[in-house]
């Protein structure tokens, strides 16, 4: 047990798109608390006009990431004991993305980009067609099994430094998504996806610095990803019959 | 804001891999116009190779080596990452095997010249 008198200093960052600046809050120290509980404390205790995101708190939604002590991370399921840097910690809004208040952080480029990689659905069937059985043990399968995990936090987007140096840049996390269906025997749009992500802000930006791997609350590895990516697009544009 | 800690090796090998060959863009024009006094200043040349029996100078081609071994394993390493769709198991042993054979042919070398 903590004694009642422990304390947290907690220094979130408080503003908007205009600007903003850092405030230290003595939060009550437990065991057994996430940062997203400390967030909590805050706005419940101290200043509720804080403005953060979070919903589902069990880390399946994506909704609550945030710069912990300069890491991006899930704070729902990040235990403060892990992360607490001598009593400290510094939250602040996620990285790479504009900020709409305080902690939240205005996801619609990432979103936006998720889109523009060709991250939808594209039918092959109808609803009038019989459910197609798929093979759950291709190699193709198990990648893009490994890839669905994905919870759009964006965490690996705000760690990555390609995208802080290329706004145009899709990012991981699209690029993921754009792998998992290429290898969905399900989807219909191989050319579409391919030449999606093979433009100006597409795959080969990627320097493979792992940022996104390293930082992955999933433990996915989107960098492996962005390579498989990488070389369907070279196979694609070897292979590619010269029509014109 | 301060930016996510990178101290993992990949960002490591990234960054080693930018230095080295930013390091030898800037040599390569010396180098090749070094060479071309070959033709247009032979006299100048050979002073110049008086220069490179210099310890410095003995480092510095070190440090050239260095960059030159540096920047094509580390090319040859993201060749092997973004290309070969292989486990990262396997790719620890491929890499492991290639060090081995570099250390064992090379320590051959040595003793052979």
């Amino acid at each position: 047990m903590s004694k009642p008198e422990q304390t947290l200093d907690v220094t979130v960052w408080r503003g908007t798109a205009a600007g903003g600046e850092l405030e230290t809050h003595k939060v009550p120290a437990h065991d057994n608390q996430t940062v997203l509980d400390v967030v909590s404390w805050i706005q419940h205790h101290s200043d509720p006009t804080l403005t953060y995101r979070f919903a589902c708190r069990v880390g399946m939604c994506g909704s609550c990431a945030m710069m912990v002590n300069g890491i991006p991370r899930w704070t729902c399921r990040t235990h403060v004991g892990k992360v607490v840097d001598e009593g400290k910690l510094t939250i602040e809004p996620l990285r790479n993305l504009p900020v709409i208040k305080d902690l939240a952080a205005d996801m619609d480029a990432f979103f936006d980009k998720w889109v523009a990689a060709e991250g939808l659905h594209h039918p092959t069937q109808s609803r009038q067609d019989p459910i197609e059985p798929i093979d759950a043990t291709t190699p193709a399968r198990k990648q893009a099994n490994a890839g669905i995990e994905c919870i759009n936090c964006a965490v690996c987007y705000a760690a990555c430094d390609t995208v802080a140096g290329n706004p145009e840049y899709l990012g991981p996390a699209a690029l993921q998504r754009a792998w998992t269906l290429l290898n969905d025997t399900r989807d219909g749009a191989r050319a579409t996806i391919l030449d999606a992500v093979s433009g100006a802000g597409g795959c080969h930006n990627c320097h493979s610095m792992g940022s996104c791997t390293q930082y992955c609350p999933n433990e996915l590895d989107p960098m492996s990803a962005i390579a498989g990516v990488k070389r369907e697009t070279v196979r694609h544009a070897l292979l590619r019959r010269k029509d014109a | 804001m301060k930016t996510p800690p990178r101290a993992h090796p990949l960002w490591l090998a990234f960054i080693l891999h930018r230095l080295s060959g930013l390091a030898l863009a800037l040599f390569l024009p010396l180098h090749f116009w070094t060479l071309s006094r070959a033709i247009t200043a032979p006299d100048s040349l050979d002073s110049f190779f008086a220069l490179t029996e210099l310890p410095m100078v003995k480092l510095a081609e070190f440090g050239l080596v260095f960059l030159l071994a540096v920047h094509l394993f580390g090319g040859l390493r993201l060749l092997a990452l973004e290309f070969l769709p292989w486990s990262n198991s396997q790719k620890t042993l491929a890499a492991a095997a290639v060090g081995v054979a570099v250390l064992v042919s090379g320590s051959f070398f040595l003793n052979a010249i």
